[in-house]
């Protein structure tokens, strides 16, 4: 029973609680480094490791924190994890990945997920659920990052994963520029939600014809 | 130097805006841009903290993370004069710098403009998680570009401010007419904004190379 818990603690952050398609959070990153799925698994990568260790800490230490000042108690708890996968990204990855990410890897401060996740749950849970939610939600979000990359790099540099896949096809640059990233992000959030509205168009037919 | 500073404020309004082309503080401008009158609100609050966040992270990042003579903790602990604090506090103490200040403007706004306070109302507080307030700080102090002076670190905050408020306001007209149109069902609310914001960032694409 509690094995099992745990599983749907972790696998709802991939499609029930979607943070990207679903919640529509932690939108900024989304787009500014999904230009190549390289950068959008790094940056999925980063903010996993912050989201389950801040989940982790939040979620000890609890109990110890009044409700009037958890949010600063948060933002230190976050700055603290986010801080050191700067200086740990600096030291071991590439530095041109490095220059790609930019001011986006200090601002996972500001990642809405990030916060949303400390407040509505590792706040109110045990340590152990705390930390499969964060994993949950964080490989959510790096899955969701990598089709929405996977996207743009496709269309607009003709490469995946940096391996040029056809000679003839000349790319059309505009997707891995601002207005690309904008268009593919409202084109995928339009294509999720016909999806949930048929899902449940045929619901309510089942329904009507068992009645 | 007027006019340094000025090609800054049509730079971060124009060529680099923040929204459109630099991707920070989308939450808000998805958020709150359904009408006018709360976009043009929110838009002058951020403007108001990004101008005196880029003030006080300007002074925080020379006196005090910087290394060098003039930093002050190095004159207490001598053992940091070398190595500085920017590796290891830069982010931490931007955001509690932004966090602390929102809490005293949103202070002191209720005492002395108590109408402008009740018309802000909750976007106040949600200022200090708008990644368009410590993307400014970031930015005025990034070591790879040219350091910034006092008066140019400001009036860049100032102009990525008025950028965001533009960008905020247009949306919103856009989205008061798109609350009246038939859009098909699956592309209704934020679908559709993002689509109409990324037409705008392929219009204010124009502006690139206006100004380096």
């Amino acid at each position: 029973m509690a094995e099992q818990d745990n599983l749907t603690e972790f696998s709802k952050g991939i499609f029930k609680y979607n943070p990207l398609f679903v919640l529509v959070l932690g939108i900024c990153p989304s787009l500014a480094v999904t230009t190549s799925v390289k950068n959008g698994l790094a940056m999925g990568g980063a903010a996993t490791f912050v989201l389950v260790c801040s989940n982790l800490i939040i979620s000890l230490v609890r109990a110890s924190i009044p409700r009037e000042i958890r949010i600063p108690c948060f933002i230190v708890v976050i700055a603290a994890f986010v801080t050191m996968v700067e200086l740990l990204m600096k030291a071991y990855l590439p530095s041109e990945l490095n220059a790609s990410l930019g001011i986006f890897i200090p601002l996972i401060v500001v990642n809405c997920i990030i916060m949303y996740r400390a407040e509505s749950f590792a706040y109110k849970n045990k340590p152990l659920a705390s930390v499969l939610d964060g994993a949950g939600i964080g490989l959510g979000w790096t899955l969701s990052l990598c089709l929405v990359s996977a996207i743009r790099e496709v269309i607009g540099a003709g490469t995946f994963f940096g391996i040029k896949l056809s000679k003839s096809y000349n790319p059309a640059s505009v997707m891995i520029m601002a207005p690309g990233a904008f268009i593919v992000l409202g084109l995928l959030l339009g294509f999720f939600n016909w999806r949930k509205l048929r899902k449940s168009e045929t619901a309510m037919k089942e329904y009507m014809k068992n009645d | 130097m007027i006019k340094e500073l000025i090609l800054i404020i049509i730079s971060m309004v124009f060529v680099n805006n923040f929204v459109l082309s630099k991707f920070l503080g989308l939450c808000p401008f998805l958020g709150v841009s359904q009408k006018t009158s709360s976009a043009m609100g929110m838009g002058i609050a951020v403007t108001f903290v990004m101008t005196i966040t880029s003030v006080i992270t300007w002074i925080v990042y020379n006196y005090i993370l910087l290394p060098g003579d003039v930093n002050i903790v190095a004159k207490v602990f001598p053992s940091i004069r070398e190595t500085g604090l920017i590796e290891v506090l830069k982010t931490t103490s931007y955001i509690l710098v932004i966090a602390t200040l929102v809490q005293l403007v949103e202070m002191m706004m209720k005492k002395m403009v108590p109408a402008l306070y009740d018309s802000l109302g909750i976007y106040l507080p949600l200022i200090t998680t708008n990644c368009c307030v410590l993307g400014v700080a970031l930015l005025n102090t990034t070591d790879s570009a040219k350091h910034l002076g006092f008066l140019e670190a400001t009036v860049q905050g100032f102009g990525a401010g008025l950028g965001f408020t533009i960008a905020m306001l247009l949306m919103s007209g856009i989205r008061e007419r798109l609350a009246l149109v038939n859009i098909p069902q699956p592309l209704r609310g934020v679908p559709i904004a993002f689509i109409c914001t990324g037409l705008m960032a392929l219009a204010f694409f124009g502006f690139s190379g206006m100004v380096q």
